[in-house]
């Protein structure tokens, strides 16, 4: 009977020198769903993905992936993970249809398909008309299918994406998650890191990373519930006079402008932010209409990562 | 001064990255100490301690005397004493010696007959410096001590060079120069295949795959063994149609050879490859190990002339024992089999330096 968790980590850590990229992650990636890992650059997202895979060793902590202990023997894992790199690492001096052969032939994909599972990939991923081309020539949208096409040629447990959305347009990025959609209902796990606030929102899970520490995980819905914030909308005239007129009260914990709107978080141990804001503008003699807002996942990620102590009090 | 300005941020930003890559550092202080050391070693025209053998077949007084002699030219260093010619030809043709000196049972006789020769000294030709040594020994005196210093003679060491007797070099460079292309090629072909796709990232994606270290790594120098046998095709072909140079061995033997010294290289070259990190460390460290290979395997200077340590040197040197074993088997006529021990050291050096290169090749980016 296996787990129900595709990924289990326990105090997974990882030191390079005196840098902690990794401190101490427990996670628990369920098997067939979409799992987040969100943080800034530098936070221990591929440092923990490429652990995970078995190609950084741990410094301290263990992992479970697909019933394979990390550290341990990565080799039986790699026929069961698909794994994408931030970077393009197919070959750019073969076609798309060579690049695809190839993988299918070191994953030693059943001779006999072959042929027709890389047809289906082409038509799946909208590489027919670049089946020829070099793939170094693509654009970065089609440079990303042809990656997601290769790392799931072997039909993979599990997907390990490190940033797959980096370098694309926000139509790619969209055709991009309509295709991981399809890749989980099919019963595939996968794991994908990104720093956009959008795509995370979009998992079924996710975990926020800063400088190598877990500090929030959950669903979205769970995360935006307990931030542990008050969100107060300021529409302003002069949102600089506005941010100016809040900023740095003892009572707010943070100021976003979005355009003329400003988002302000207030600990939720205050009892009235409202009040807390438009007494602020008043002081300055600014003007503003004010309002609560359900949080969005920014605000979660503001909130976890500069306030972690005001989370769930 | 604005140009003056951006110049010297430009000056400045390459002095920084350069003093961050430690090889290439290195190189800048390593590689002219030992280009000095190298070549002010291993050019010595002035060849001294030829490998000699000596068939005494007299055994009189007056041979001993004269072998004594000869030592104590320095010219020869007498590493062998035999009983035959034929012995003597064979030991020049493993390349054990360069140098062959025949003493005939008549020895005494001789040296007072002014029609006939005393001594005849057998030469390896093939290289032209160690000739033109061996003829500075023609003029040795022999006489016995009561011979008045009218009589004494000049003339009564006969020289035969074998092998190459129109002394002419491309005969002796061709053989050598095949090491020397091979050996550059390979090397630099298989550390650069390699790290270039630990540049391109395409390695990160490989290691993700079940392919094990060992098929990445002998599927990656296969096609480059291909290559270097036709390589060798070229070399000889054009050796032979414009320069004429023999191969009076067999070219079985010969390829033999070539596929392990070329075995050899790939290793090398995969063992560079796990310890640089970019194509151009790759090169850098190729032209290191190319520099002593031309100077100092005898390819450009007979190894005899050398002093020891550069010997030492140059017998680590794979390309030092592939030119022992063309030359041997294109020039002298040696099978393989007698030049056994060049051959089992470029196979042990590429079991030794693959096994290496596999241990620092891991699977992992840590």
């Amino acid at each position: 009977m296996p787990s129900q968790y595709a990924i289990e980590a326990r105090g997974l850590s990882k030191h390079f020198g005196d840098l902690r990229a990794v401190s101490d992650l427990d996670l628990d990636v369920p098997r067939g769903q979409i799992y987040g890992f969100l943080g800034p650059n530098g936070s221990g997202k591929s440092t923990t993905i490429r652990m995970l895979c078995g190609l950084l060793t741990p410094t301290f902590g263990t992992a479970d992936v697909l019933g394979t202990k990390i550290p341990g023997n990565a080799n039986l894992l790699k026929p069961k993970i698909g794994y994408m790199t931030q970077k393009f690492s197919l070959f750019s001096d073969l076609t798309v249809h060579e690049n695809l052969k190839f993988i299918s032939e070191i994953y030693s994909y059943p001779a006999s398909d072959r042929k027709r599972r890389i047809d289906e990939l082409l038509e799946n991923y909208d590489l027919i008309a670049q089946r020829k081309q070099m793939a170094g020539t693509m654009s970065g949208g089609q440079k990303q299918r042809l990656a997601l096409a290769c790392a799931v040629l072997h039909h993979p447990e599990l997907l390990l994406l490190d940033e797959p959305t980096s370098a694309v347009d926000p139509q790619s990025r969209r055709d991009f998650w309509a295709n991981l959609f399809r890749l989980a209902e099919s019963g595939t796990t996968i794991m994908v890191s990104t720093h956009y606030m959008d795509e995370a929102e979009r998992c079924h899970r996710l975990a926020i990373l800063d400088r190598g520490v877990k500090v929030a995980d959950g669903t979205p819905q769970e995360l935006q519930a307990a931030t542990g914030m008050h969100i107060v909308e300021v529409i302003a005239d002069d949102p600089y006079a506005a941010q100016a007129a809040v900023n740095g009260k003892p009572e707010i914990a943070s100021v976003t402008q979005l355009g003329v709107r400003l988002r302000v978080l207030i600990p939720e141990r205050y009892e009235n932010p409202i009040e807390i804001v438009n007494n602020a503008l008043a002081s300055e003699n600014v003007s503003g209409d004010t309002q609560l807002a359900t949080p969005t996942l920014e605000d979660v990620f503001v909130a976890v990562t500069m306030f972690p102590e005001e989370k769930g009090r | 001064m604005k140009s003056l300005s951006r110049l010297g941020a430009i000056v400045k930003k390459e002095v920084l990255q350069l003093s961050r890559d430690r090889l290439t550092f290195g190189m800048v202080f390593g590689l002219p100490i030992i280009q000095i050391l190298l070549f002010g070693y291993a050019i010595n025209t002035d060849v001294r301690n030829l490998r000699t053998a000596v068939a005494n077949q007299a055994g009189t007084h007056l041979s001993q005397q004269f072998v004594s002699e000869l030592r104590e030219s320095q010219i020869v260093r007498i590493v062998d004493s035999v009983e035959s010619p034929e012995a003597l030809e064979s030991l020049l043709r493993r390349g054990k010696v360069s140098i062959g000196v025949l003493i005939p049972s008549d020895f005494d006789r001789r040296v007072v007959d002014r029609n006939r020769a005393a001594v005849q000294i057998l030469v390896d030709g093939s290289d032209p410096t160690i000739l033109s040594v061996a003829n500075r020994l023609r003029t040795m005196p022999i006489a016995f001590d009561s011979a008045p210093a009218e009589e004494r003679r000049h003339d009564q060491i006969e020289i035969r060079p074998f092998y190459n007797p129109e002394r002419r070099t491309p005969v002796n460079i061709v053989p050598g120069l095949m090491g020397i292309i091979l050996m550059m090629t390979m090397m630099l072909f298989t550390a650069v295949a390699i790290v270039r796709e630990r540049e391109r990232g395409n390695l990160e994606l490989l290691i993700n795959t079940p392919v094990s270290s060992a098929e990445l790594m002998i599927g990656k120098v296969i096609p480059y063994i291909g290559i270097g046998l036709f390589q060798l095709a070229v070399i000889l072909t054009f050796g032979q149609v414009l320069f004429d140079v023999p191969i009076r061995g067999s070219v079985l033997d010969l390829y033999i050879a070539g596929s392990a010294f070329i075995a050899a290289n790939l290793a090398l070259g995969l063992l560079i490859s796990t310890v640089t990190h970019t194509q151009f460390q790759a090169m850098q460290v190729t032209v290191f190990i190319l520099m002593p290979s031309i100077l100092l395997s005898g390819f450009m200077f007979p190894f005899d002339g050398m002093p020891v340590v550069a010997q030492y040197i140059g017998e680590v040197l794979p390309t030092t024992h592939f030119i022992r074993l063309t030359r041997g088997i294109m020039l002298r006529e040696a099978p393989i089999g007698e030049l056994g021990r060049d051959f089992y050291y470029l196979v042990a050096f590429t079991v030794v330096v693959m096994t290496l290169a596999a241990k620092r090749f891991t699977k992992r980016l840590d």
